[in-house]
């Protein structure tokens, strides 16, 4: 539409995202550089299902648009599950590399720990895909005009913003509560992530009615970033410290370094 | 194409903004969409590009730019259907949406109405023209009075017959083609596009029951920006900017190629004046313009007279074989009289600096066709110039040996103090008193109803065909457009002959073929890509544009050999003669004894093919028939500003292009920045308070020692 719906919806989609990095991220170069590995993962992931997707298009029939939904489903459905596998192998690949890091430096502590690097794989897989849903509708947003001389609906930028911000929040909360269960080898909370990844992708394919998918997709987000916080050793106790400001006694009481 | 139809399947599937989805289809839509530029899907399903326009383009002269011209990054507007001269209240003071694009019907094209969306161009952002299949009664965008500073009439020669103070040649004439306008204003056919336009209007922006039509508006983007500005001499100072390794040219000088044949050759390499030789010229023109870029087809205006040329030359050919007149005839067909003459004073030019093969004073007289279509009546009417038939001598010979050459039409002679119409004569007469007479089908004004407009095509000769035929025997079919014409060509080829002395004996059997000339009515107005023209032609290839001048350099590049136009290859094969040569010794026939490229042009065409066989009968023709170039003087001089001849030069631009699409209200765009800066703001806040109070937060009751965070 014009330079304000791009910047709009830029904000919208990367805003959380880009506060996250820079009051989280951008002052350690080792998170940094996780985080971007995390990325190039993703993008891999999306390679290979992009390949295979291609391939199945090419020798399916075209002109039957029952047989193409139906290829679109299940590239929908081979995308989350690779993208699922190259988190977890992400994660083992993570798991090598500390221990390497571990005895290669002077210190005693791992100098950076699971958690954090769960939270920056996370983040980076959702950097990456936010990207990858966002920037070409952000290219087209800058001209003057808007969605909508075909019938379609005219919410389209707004709606693919709030949904890729969404789902750059999921797959942080996602990238926190898979690396937790895989080392606490729970897999049945492994399963939960990965199905609800494909109930957030699957309900996509509701749009154009964007509220029936945007809804869901929020309310999954609040959900799982919950059982994330929860994970990652919060607690409601801590929240309400927290919130009414009582946190500093609380750590002198506790004798914790800041 | 193939890849498109895969383009848009993905565009449908596309279209339901899948998350993951679109993320797959990015990369692989991307990837093998690379060839097909245009397939990006969120693009398509915002933007409809409008293919069949036609812009109006700038164009520069020593003192004034005329035409149109758009911003950098397109005019956008929200599209208004014009639908009477008082709706114009709605895109110029009432309307609540402004600016606007007017989409007017050709009825409404008129000048009171473009003047005053000029004079209030801040709300108008573009207008398009919707161009019928049928024509109104009249229309002539060209001025009244057609090149009144560059003919013979001045305030020293013929005062009061000077900018037509005695006959107004072309009373139609509004003169919206030498406004300027700053906004693009396009053109539109009426097909499917503009019905998609139309409905997007009536769907979008109609005012209901007086209130203001509602968001998301239909709109429309024009770009047509041009380079060059406010007039020649500026444009061509920049065009020598030298800064970078590759400079870029703002305009260029209108211009192209003159066609002259003559009945005996010449040496091209011998200029100058050449001692008793007398020669008659017969002179036509060849091009014609519009309001808009390079649709003009100027059938009355031009394509009458060179025709009538061309077959009187083919009339000529047998009888100047058998009995050569005395003085010899030189056909010229000048390119570029629209413009203040361009290519008659490039001519006189040549000839007054002895860069031509003959001189002016080597000039007998001079005869030239102008509008002949002959409408209604047989009347052709003889013009001459009063100011020089006063000098007695002039006036002698004119009346002896022109007046008396014509018979079988029912010639006319004007008013005798009525001065020549618009004509290539005048350049003549301006560089030295020749006898000479304009042939023309009106006795005042034109009698051409779309002089210099875009209606001015074969329906305006009547040229009509029965519906059954195919177009093969259409190009066969001899209409009576072109009967008329054969016989006005006919009546040219006698007077000619008896003009340059010829046996008297032999004038009667002087008759131009109408076969010929409905073949060349059919190739310059229906169709050029029929088979008598790939005969004639070097090749099958491009049939450059005719009527408007062949700019041969825009946008960035220039063609290095321009193909010889039309005309060209006409002339020689009417007036040639075939030769046995073969094609490599057409190519260098002076290794032959008896031909001299000195003398002839020698092409090789590609001839008709035979009835039982699929292989072109391939010849070379041996015509003396050369191109000389038709660019101003003004630029050979350098004089930019000069006021004796034509400085008119065309403006470069880097691409035009039209398209429709839908915009949104400001109040939404601003609510989306503000919701945009909020969700921004909020998880800065956010995201602070939570990176500060991370170890309060995130602590559990055991806490292994080894955790740093």
């Amino acid at each position: 539409m014009t330079a304000s719906v791009f910047f709009g919806c830029t904000f919208i989609a990367f805003g959380p995202a880009i506060a996250l990095f820079l009051f989280t991220i951008a002052r350690d170069p080792l998170r940094v550089i996780f985080l971007i590995a995390g990325a190039f993962f993703w993008l891999c992931s999306l390679l290979l299902s992009s390949l295979v997707w291609f391939i199945t298009v090419q020798i399916s029939n075209k002109e039957s648009s029952s047989q193409q939904k139906g290829l679109l489903i299940f590239g929908v459905v081979l995308s989350v599950l690779l993208q699922e596998t190259f988190r977890f192998g992400y994660y083992k690949l993570l798991k090598k590399a500390n221990e390497g890091l571990l005895m290669l430096s002077a210190e005693e502590t791992m100098p950076i720990s699971i958690r954090q690097l769960a939270y920056v794989s996370g983040l980076g897989f959702g950097f990456m895909s936010g990207a990858f849903s966002m920037v070409n509708i952000l290219a087209d947003s800058v001209g003057p005009g808007t969605i909508g001389i075909h019938g379609d609906s005219q919410h389209y930028f707004l709606s693919s913003a709030f949904m890729t911000m969404a789902i750059i929040l999921l797959h942080m909360f996602w990238g926190v509560v898979f690396f937790d269960s895989c080392e606490k080898q729970h897999w049945w909370s492994l399963a939960v992530v990965v199905i609800s990844h494909l109930l957030v992708s699957c309900l996509t394919f509701q749009n154009p009615q964007y509220v029936g998918s945007l809804v869901p997709t929020y309310i999954i987000v609040f959900l799982v970033g919950l059982w994330a916080f929860f994970c990652s050793g919060g607690s409601l106790r801590n929240l309400k410290l927290c919130l009414t400001c009582k946190d500093k006694d609380f750590l002198l009481a506790n004798h914790r370094p800041r | 194409m193939k890849s498109h139809a895969m383009c848009s399947n993905m565009v449908r599937c596309l279209g339901d903004g899948n998350t993951s989805l679109q993320k797959l289809a990015t990369s692989i839509v991307f990837f093998f969409c690379l060839s097909d530029v245009s397939c990006n899907s969120v693009e398509q399903k915002i933007y409809v590009e409008l293919n069949n326009t036609v812009p109006c383009v700038r164009l520069l002269n020593a003192t004034h730019q005329i035409g149109c011209q758009s911003s950098i990054s397109g005019d956008t507007g929200v599209i208004h259907v014009l639908e009477s001269e008082a709706d114009l209240e709605w895109p110029l003071s009432k309307g609540p949406n402004p600016p606007y694009m007017v989409l007017l019907e050709s009825s409404l094209f008129t000048r009171s109405i473009m003047m005053k969306m000029k004079n209030e161009s801040n709300r108008v952002a573009g207008v398009a023209v919707v161009v019928p299949n049928t024509s109104p009664p009249e229309f002539s965008p060209h001025t009244t009075c057609p090149n009144e500073n560059t003919g013979v009439y001045s305030d020293n020669y013929g005062p009061n017959l000077a900018h037509c103070n005695t006959t107004v040649w072309n009373p139609r004439g509004n003169g919206l083609s030498y406004e300027e306008f700053d906004f693009p204003v396009f053109s539109l056919k009426e097909d499917n596009e503009t019905e998609f336009i139309k409905q997007c209007y009536l769907d979008h922006n109609r005012a209901v029951n007086g209130s203001a039509p509602q968001y998301p508006l239909c709109a429309m983007q024009l770009f047509s920006h041009m380079h060059a500005v406010t007039n020649t001499p500026t444009c061509m100072r920049r065009n020598d900017i030298n800064f970078s390794i590759n400079p870029e040219m703002v305009c260029d000088p209108l211009g192209d190629y003159n066609v002259w044949g003559s009945i005996r050759p010449y040496n091209d390499t011998v200029f100058g004046h050449k001692e008793n030789e007398s020669v008659v010229i017969a002179a036509a023109r060849l091009d014609s313009r519009a309001f808009f870029w390079e649709v003009s087809t100027g059938a009355e205006g031009s394509v009458s007279g060179f025709v009538t040329l061309l077959a009187a030359a083919q009339a000529l050919r047998e009888v100047t074989h058998e009995a050569p007149p005395t003085r010899n005839i030189l056909f010229a067909f000048f390119q570029g009289e629209t413009f203040d003459y361009i290519g008659s004073s490039r001519m006189v030019y040549d000839m007054e600096n002895g860069k031509f093969v003959i001189d002016l004073d080597n000039i007998h007289s001079v005869l030239e066709i102008g509008q002949v279509a002959v409408h209604s009546g047989t009347n052709l009417f003889l013009h001459s110039d009063p100011v020089s038939r006063r000098n007695n001598t002039v006036n002698d010979e004119v009346r002896e040996e022109l007046f008396s050459s014509f018979f079988v039409f029912l010639l006319v002679e004007p008013n005798v103090s009525q001065p020549l119409p618009p004509s290539s004569l005048q350049r003549f007469l301006r560089a030295q008193p020749i006898p000479g007479i304009v042939l023309a089908d009106h006795e005042s004004a034109f009698n051409n109803r779309y002089y210099e407009s875009f209606y001015d095509n074969a329906a305006n000769l009547n040229l009509t065909y029965p519906s059954d035929l195919s177009p093969e025997e259409q190009l066969e079919f001899v209409t009576d457009t072109a009967k008329s014409l054969t016989d006005v060509a006919t009546v040219v080829a006698r007077a000619l002959y008896k003009q340059a002395g010829g046996n008297e004996s032999l004038v009667n059997n002087i008759k131009a073929d109408p076969k010929i000339v409905t073949q060349m009515l059919y190739g310059f107005l229906v169709s050029s890509n029929n088979s008598w023209f790939q005969a004639c032609h070097k090749h099958t290839g491009r049939y450059g544009v005719l009527g408007y001048l062949g700019l041969h350099c825009f946008v960035f590049f220039c063609l290095l050999e321009p193909s010889p136009p039309e005309y060209y290859y006409l002339l020689a094969n009417l007036t040639g003669a075939a030769t046995n040569l073969t094609q490599s010794q057409c190519q260098k026939p002076d290794e032959l004894p008896n031909e001299s490229r000195q003398m002839y042009s020698y092409l090789w065409v590609q001839g008709i093919v035979p009835p039982n066989s699929t292989e072109r009968d391939s010849f070379c023709v041996r015509a003396s028939v050369r191109l000389t170039k038709a660019v101003s003087p003004a630029f050979e001089l350098g004089e930019y500003a000069s006021k004796d001849y034509s400085t008119w030069t065309e403006s470069r631009w880097k691409f035009i292009k039209a398209r429709i699409f839908l915009v949104a209200s400001r109040d939404l765009e601003m609510l989306t920045l503000g919701v945009g800066v909020a969700v921004l703001f909020t998880s800065l806040l956010v995201t602070y308070f939570i990176s500060t109070k991370a170890d309060v937060l995130f602590s559990s009751t055991r806490e292994p020692a080894s955790a740093a965070y």
